[in-house]
């Protein structure tokens, strides 16, 4: 049945289980409406009939009814409401992966999007994902807003410059699915696509590890694949851009004390701000930090550092975030 | 007919005497004239996006070419043809007849709002042209903020077109509150004056935002203020939210009015007082402020908090409600009326047909997880082509023939109409139908290229986009006849109650002579109703 009303629908098939909950609401709504379209449709026409105009007579004055009015207001607008609960219950699961999902960052550039793992892995235009594993995409933007929307997975997420957007899925059926760019971001818009690939568990674990599975083979067909992991995977890169632009200088990566704080266990923990507010050291908040440093000062230091914004590239801030939770997990002295 | 009035000069006819009017009923025909040829340019930027989405891939217009093209039709829809032609254009030709009124409050302002209207579309227009802008009418940053193309004439003459918004809206909110003649008091008031006055309040309340916000992307263009760039700790998604805190309750500055037409025409053809006036004042005051609170359902895929996009999406559900009571109202009405099925009723149909979708997929994607499918895909495009073009068209046609006799004297030929009504009704399906479909299929709006498996649906769209387009010149031809030539029609052809039909048709300079007869209402056709003497025999 639903297979059938997808069909006339023109849904793509879904990839997630998220996927085809949303659908059956699209077909409890749209029934709705036809059902609702119909009974008004046949009233209609048959007044349109009955009543039809013969010579010139004047007509009868009928006042409406305020409680036929009233019950069916009252009747549809419980209806919207119960599609808004459902609607938003299914909005609440969608942004809730659990703790331990497969985070991979996402860039979107004027025209591409660029995936890159923990692992040091990054490739352009394919996302191979674990199939029956909670994944959590992290976006941002290098340039101008733009918007990752698979289908299958009737899922979209805008990618933002100098923000980080979540997106959460657990795709469980194999296959590739298009991804298309939703916002509209200049002159080949329309040609900012991707493709997803939904893996085996084993075959993502290698492609993560550095190996290619034979289904990506035609896909990377002609596509730079660097080899970072060799080097040490994603955070070795972050410590190597932090070494770069300087940040190494003011902040310690061993827990001793320095200008400013030590960066040893900092990503995740707790931090109080001058004032005594306590705020979560998250990706939002560093983002925040490396902006307007001195906006959120942590307390006992001063407001010394310059912001970072526009020295670092959407890409060197992913691996310097990768590299704060390599750190963030060892526990400071 | 138009008896001789004590005010020659004003009734002069020349060309220099139209320039320096200030009788609304001109400046609303002058307005109707800017504001259809308006529609006639937009609607040729359509059919050339639709051609370049016959076949797949790039075939008669590059990708740049399309954005530019894209971005032209919807700044000429939206603020040269949909935003003014209602309100400004029957408004002001009828507001003041309605409400017993010799003229609006003011009468200079009116016609500076005329002018404002004209140079802004002049800044619009040439700044399109030859500063190529593509953003789409939405001017996202930091796209907008960054593109190469020159923005600002466009957004200067956006921000011109705004003035010409809030004079007209202060104007009605000051002719309606303070013009209306002895004994009409508010719940009298035909219903096309409360949906004008809704849509006033909504004029002069968010208008004024989105000038401020085209003037932050002009700053940051030309000053290089940064107040969008996140580099610099600006938010780009603050503008959207300024945007939409207009561009939201300006979909009700579109379609409050053609609401209602759509009332006054359902009452003259059926005959009949409205199932419940009141209801319908209601819905439409509580249209107008709750509209104002729902703007953050563009949004929901824009990283905006989960709170907001609960609030939000509930609150649009309520709007809902409010324009579903109207439509069971509207169908109330036909209930032991005495019906014609001329073509501003079928036009009404059209509407009430194409409405009842537009608005129930509005719910679907104000419901958050469908949304996030839908959200710039051509599902949400078909959506608000149903409302836009379904219902604000409709509604525009149907009050064309409506009041064509009272604006000229003169009948247009009816089975034309019919015919013409027929095509609208079978080009539009043909072409928003298919976009629906092509939203499920997952197609993004602004793409001059699609994958070839979605071919089949585009190229239907494109052709019922010429039924559309046949349809609509096949109109404008027979009305331009009926304009020239058409049969007289006596001050009241349809036998209706409305105020507007008590004076001659066209009404004399200062719309009455003698004072308005208004003792029995605007919908009354019950025995001895005056507007049943002079009816027509059909």
């Amino acid at each position: 049945m639903s297979d059938l009303l997808r069909q006339l629908l023109m849904l793509p098939d879904p990839a997630s289980e998220a996927a085809r909950e949303i659908d059956v609401l699209h077909f409890v709504v749209l029934g709705t409406t036809l059902v609702g379209f119909l009974a008004v449709a046949c009233v209609t026409a048959w007044w349109l009939w009955r009543y039809r105009r013969r010579g010139d007579r004047p007509t009868e004055r009928v006042t409406g009814s305020r409680r036929l009015e009233l019950s069916i207001g009252g009747a549809l607008l419980t209806l919207f409401v119960g599609w808004w609960v459902v609607g938003f219950l299914q909005y609440l699961d969608l942004q809730d992966a659990p703790e331990g999902a497969e985070e991979i960052y996402v860039t979107g550039k004027q025209w591409m999007w660029k995936f890159a793992w923990p692992s040091g892995r990054a490739v352009v235009g394919v996302l191979p994902v674990p199939v029956d594993r909670d994944v959590r995409l992290v976006l941002t933007s290098r340039d101008v807003v733009h918007s990752f929307f698979v289908p299958a997975l009737r899922m979209k997420q805008d990618a933002l410059p100098g923000r980080f957007t979540r997106l959460d899925f657990r795709a469980d059926r194999l296959g590739t699915y298009p991804v298309y760019c939703a916002e509209y971001c200049g002159q080949s818009h329309a040609r900012m696509g991707a493709t997803v690939v939904v893996l085996s568990a084993e075959d993502y674990a290698d492609w993560v590890a550095g190996r290619t599975p034979a289904t990506l083979v035609p896909l990377l067909k002609g596509r730079e694949v660097p080899d970072v992991a060799a080097e040490g995977g994603l955070a070795a890169e972050g410590r190597r851009v932090m070494q770069r632009v300087g940040c190494l200088a003011c902040h310690s990566l061993d827990g001793s004390p320095s200008v400013g704080p030590t960066l040893l266990g900092l990503y995740g923990s707790e931090v109080e701000l001058q004032g005594g507010e306590r705020v979560v050291a998250d990706s939002d908040y560093l983002t925040r930090a490396l902006r307007d440093p001195n906006g959120q000062i942590v307390a006992g230091y001063d407001p010394v550092m310059p912001s970072f914004e526009e020295q670092l590239s959407a890409e060197e801030r992913v691996a310097i975030f990768e590299a704060l939770r390599a750190l963030g997990d060892e526990e400071a002295p | 007919m138009s008896g001789r009035t004590p005010d020659a000069k004003a009734a002069d006819t020349g060309l220099k005497a139209w320039l320096t009017t200030r009788d609304h009923k001109r400046i609303g025909i002058m307005f109707l004239v800017a504001t259809t040829a308006a529609m006639a340019l937009g609607g040729v930027f359509a059919l050339l996006l639709r051609l370049e989405l016959l076949m797949p891939g790039e075939t008669i217009v590059d990708p740049m070419t399309y954005n530019r093209l894209f971005t032209l039709h919807g700044v000429t829809m939206v603020w040269l043809f949909m935003i003014p032609v209602i309100p400004s254009g029957f408004g002001n030709y009828l507001l003041p007849i309605m409400i017993g009124a010799r003229d609006v409050a003011f009468p200079r302002l009116n016609l500076a709002s005329f002018y404002i209207y004209l140079v802004g579309a002049a800044i619009t227009l040439a700044g399109m042209y030859f500063g190529a802008a593509d953003t789409g009418w939405t001017f996202y940053v930091p796209y907008s903020t960054t593109s190469a193309a020159a923005l600002v004439p466009v957004l200067l003459g956006v921000f011109t077109l705004g003035w010409s918004s809030v004079l007209t809206g202060i104007n009605f909110i000051a002719t309606v509150h303070t013009m209306r003649t002895e004994g009409l008091g508010w719940m009298r008031m035909p219903l096309f004056v409360w949906t004008v006055y809704g849509t006033s309040i909504i004029q002069v309340l968010v208008t004024p935002v989105l000038g401020m916000a085209l003037m932050l992307i002009g700053f940051d263009r030309l000053l290089d203020w940064g107040i969008f760039d996140p580099a610099r700790g600006g938010d780009p998604v603050l503008y959207q939210h300024l945007f939409w805190f207009y561009s939201h309750p300006a979909v009700y500055i579109m379609i409050l009015p053609a609401m209602g037409v759509i009332s006054d025409v359902v009452c003259a053809f059926a005959r009949k007082n409205p199932f419940s006036y009141e209801a319908i004042v209601w819905s439409t005051m509580g249209i107008t402020f709750v509209g104002l609170l729902t703007w953050g359902h563009h949004m929901f895929t824009a990283g905006m908090s989960t709170f907001g996009a609960g609030a939000f999406g509930i609150l649009s559900m309520l709007v809902a409600i409010f324009s579903a009571i109207k439509v069971f109202t509207w169908v109330g009405t036909l209930y032991k009326g005495s019906i014609a099925l001329d073509t501003p009723l079928l036009y009404v149909l059209a509407f009430l047909f194409l409405f009842i979708f537009g608005g129930m997929t509005g719910v679907a994607v104000a419901t958050t997880s469908l949304d996030v499918h839908w959200h710039d895909t051509y599902f949400v495009v078909a959506h608000f082509h149903f409302i836009m073009v379904g219902g604000t068209i409709s509604a525009f046609l149907a009050a064309l023939h409506y009041w064509l006799p009272k604006l000229s004297g003169r009948r247009y030929p009816e089975r034309l109409g019919r015919l013409g009504a027929a095509g609208v009704f079978v080009g539009f399906n043909l072409t928003f139908v298919p976009q629906f479909l092509l939203g499920n299929r997952g197609m993004p709006r602004r793409y001059f290229d699609y994958p070839p498996a979605m071919h089949t649906l585009n190229a239907i769209s494109t052709v019922g986009s010429w039924v559309l387009g046949a349809s609509m010149l096949f109109i404008a031809s027979y009305l331009l006849r009926s304009l020239l030539r058409g049969e007289p029609a006596g001050d009241n052809p349809w036998g209706a109650a409305g105020f507007e039909w008590r004076t001659s048709s066209p009404p004399p300079v200062h719309n009455w002579t003698g004072e308005p007869p208004f003792e029995r209402g605007a919908y009354d056709y019950t025995e001895g109703s005056p507007a049943l003497e002079g009816a027509r025999d059909e």
